[in-house]
């Protein structure tokens, strides 16, 4: 193992910094496995048979085969997936000097629904700020370890949380539209995003695929705020999607709307799918256990206890804490 | 035990209902000593501005009527003191103001004249200056910076007027004389700066809590979609704040209007209506102040022209207030 690749792992975890050399390229050896076992590793991440293994070899980590994952904060399930988007690596996040975030391993496929499941106060919503850098906006907020947005670590100096946030787009927890108009409400983005070419075209598309055309069609002209509550929520949406990003992430979307609005949001979610990359936050069990794909259970203080495909978190978890939780027994 | 009845009635708990009753008739009537004030002070304009008018004031007439004695005398009376002094023609639309020297004219309009440039002076320093702060403050300024500079405005807005007036007559009129030298020592520009100066605490202060009152939610949509800071600030907070922002402009300006000691020691006293900003004016705070120091006697015309401007004066900064409320009612955003 070169020295080189050892100082980036130590950058990478400040905790090995220090620790001995030895002791460095053993952790060292399980960030490498994890490459060659994206699948092979998922029962039994801790083992440590599987790790002294790794550790003998010395893959050289491409770019393409995703980012390397330390074994401490590895969740169990199958935290690394092929068509990752998004990959988060030891990520920790902190609000002066409350850890919010503890070493979050994991990857957002491309084009799926991937769902971030926990009570409140798990850091579930934290997670999802950190991937748009929205936490930058928060004075106190501080962030350590990597995250990955098409193989580049988004917290890197020369990323530019603006551009960025014009690739990854956000719908929130509370219906938020601007007090304008319906038609200048989806058309700011594009607006300063400088895509306004067609911009009414543009609108009506994203209108149309927020499931909200037909019901606002003859009113484009009036304030966004005086929709009720769901039709907010897809105008909401359809601001996120008429700039055409590649991840939508959303954050409760549907904890303030009633059952039929939400049922509407949950379809569109899906269909979003088909498009668009979805990370979403939800407190409602069923409503994940609905539309996503993938589901990341995180419990309280910021760990991400356990990431795997959706029908396996349901139904047969890994960690008893999660099952507790999935069954209601907690939370 | 639970059979024992209970006395729940007035009298038989103290309870301090009394009290109560005592402290909601305080209390009101604190609050309605402000509405007579209010009241008292536009009756003695009406009273005083009659008299200018007038040969007598509204109290002069009653006086008169009564002690006449008869109705025909009253009526006589009453005849006489309504006689008119000086028209409201001459006095809206004339444009000589000389009161003091002979021959007398009591036209108006360069007085209003020197309140109208003292004020959009002022308002072309203070409105972009308060609303760059207010932006600053509200959007920019970390916690810290915020808690340092939101005092000093405040300082700012705490020195007497009468300073502002030294000010302006030994620090800015001498700049403006170095690169105008045919400045006079009064002159119009140097009030206009230091009465827009004065205001922009007034205006960034206001207009700052009408910003931070625009909710995070709105700023993080604008952010979400990729917005930089400067148009989350302009194209986002600005329009969502703007009736609170209109309605600072509107009070900063009508304390513009009103403004009285540093005008009158930096703009003089000479009334007129002329282009050159660089001119010696006189505002209608600034002839009030000039009567009242002199030795006009009490009840001639120039003691009574006091009345006249005052009520014009009164009448401005009022329309400024509706104007403020129906800015705010008018632009409001209900935001959630």
């Amino acid at each position: 193992m070169s020295d080189e690749t050892s100082d980036r792992r130590t950058g990478l975890r400040s905790t090995l910094a220090s620790v001995g050399s030895e002791r460095g390229r053993f952790a060292i050896g399980n960030l490498l496995s994890t490459n060659t076992e994206t699948t092979g590793m998922t029962a039994n991440s801790g083992s440590e048979a599987a790790e002294t293994t790794a550790a003998e070899r010395t893959t050289d980590v491409g770019a393409d085969s995703g980012a390397e994952m330390s074994a401490a904060d590895r969740p169990l399930g199958s935290p690394q997936v092929d068509n990752a988007i998004i990959e988060s690596r030891d990520l920790d996040v902190f609000y002066g000097d409350t850890q919010a975030l503890q070493g979050i391993n994991m990857d957002i496929p491309e084009k799926q629904v991937t769902a971030l499941i926990g009570p409140s106060g798990c850091g579930k919503s934290t997670f999802l700020r950190s991937i748009n850098r929205m936490n930058d906006l928060i004075d106190v907020a501080r962030v350590e370890g990597e995250l990955h947005f098409h193989g580049k670590n988004i917290y890197d100096e020369d990323v530019d949380p603006v551009a960025l946030r014009r690739k990854i787009g956000m719908v929130f927890q509370k219906p938020n539209p601007f007090p304008k108009s319906i038609f200048d409400n989806v058309a700011y983005g594009l607006r300063v995003q400088g895509k306004d070419d067609d911009i009414e075209e543009q609108v009506y598309t994203a209108l149309e695929r927020a499931a909200l055309l037909d019901e606002v069609e003859d009113q484009l002209d009036e304030s966004g705020l005086d929709l009720s509550g769901g039709q907010q929520q897809r105008l909401c949406i359809a601001r996120a999607i008429a700039t055409d990003p590649e991840v939508i992430l959303m954050d409760e979307p549907a904890s303030a709307l009633d059952p039929v609005a939400t049922s509407k949001i949950e379809d569109l979610v899906e269909e979003l799918a088909q498009e668009y990359t979805v990370a979403i936050v939800t407190h409602n069990m069923q409503q994940a256990a609905r539309i996503s794909d993938k589901t990341a259970v995180f419990l309280t203080g910021g760990n991400l206890v356990e990431f795997d495909d959706t029908n396996r978190i349901f139904e047969n978890p890994e960690s008893d804490r999660v099952e507790d939780y999935i069954t209601g027994k907690f939370g | 035990m639970s059979s024992e009845r209970m006395d729940l009635s007035r009298n038989g708990n103290d309870v301090g209902t009394l009290g109560d009753r005592v402290a909601r008739y305080a209390f009101f009537s604190c609050a309605f000593v402000t509405v007579l004030t209010t009241i008292a002070i536009i009756l003695v304009l009406i009273n005083g501005a009659v008299g200018f008018f007038r040969q007598a004031t509204l109290v002069e007439l009653l006086g008169d009527a009564v002690s006449a004695g008869s109705v025909d005398g009253a009526a006589d009376a009453i005849g006489e003191g309504l006689a008119a002094q000086v028209t409201v023609t001459e006095f809206l639309f004339g444009t000589d103001w000389s009161p003091l020297i002979e021959p007398t004219s009591y036209g108006v309009l360069p007085l209003v004249w020197g309140t109208l440039v003292v004020t959009v002076g002022s308002a072309l320093i203070a409105v972009p200056v308060g609303t760059l702060t207010a932006i600053y403050l509200s959007e920019y300024a970390d916690e810290r910076v915020r808690r340092t500079l939101k005092p000093i405005l405040e300082i700012l807005a705490g020195i007497p007027t009468i300073v502002y007036g030294f000010f302006a007559l030994s620090f800015i009129t001498p700049i403006i004389q170095f690169f105008f030298p045919q400045t006079g020592t009064f002159n119009a520009t140097s009030a206009a700066i230091v009465v827009g100066i004065m205001i922009i605490p007034m205006i960034s202060s206001l207009s700052e809590d009408a910003m931070s009152a625009v909710p995070d939610s709105l700023r993080n949509a604008a952010y979400g979609l990729g917005a930089t800071k400067l148009e989350v600030s302009t194209q986002v907070v600005l329009p969502a704040s703007l009736s609170g922002i209109l309605a600072a402009y509107v009070l900063g300006l009508s304390r513009a209007i009103g403004e009285t000691m540093a005008v009158a020691l930096a703009m003089g006293m000479l009334p007129q209506i002329t282009t050159n900003p660089l001119e010696e004016m006189q505002t209608m705070t600034a002839y009030m102040v000039q009567v009242g120091i002199s030795d006009v006697s009490i009840g001639s015309i120039q003691y009574q022209s006091l009345f006249a401007v005052g009520l014009t004066l009164f009448a401005m900064t009022f329309a400024m207030n509706v104007l403020s409320m129906w800015v705010r009612s008018r632009y409001r955003e209900e935001y959630q």
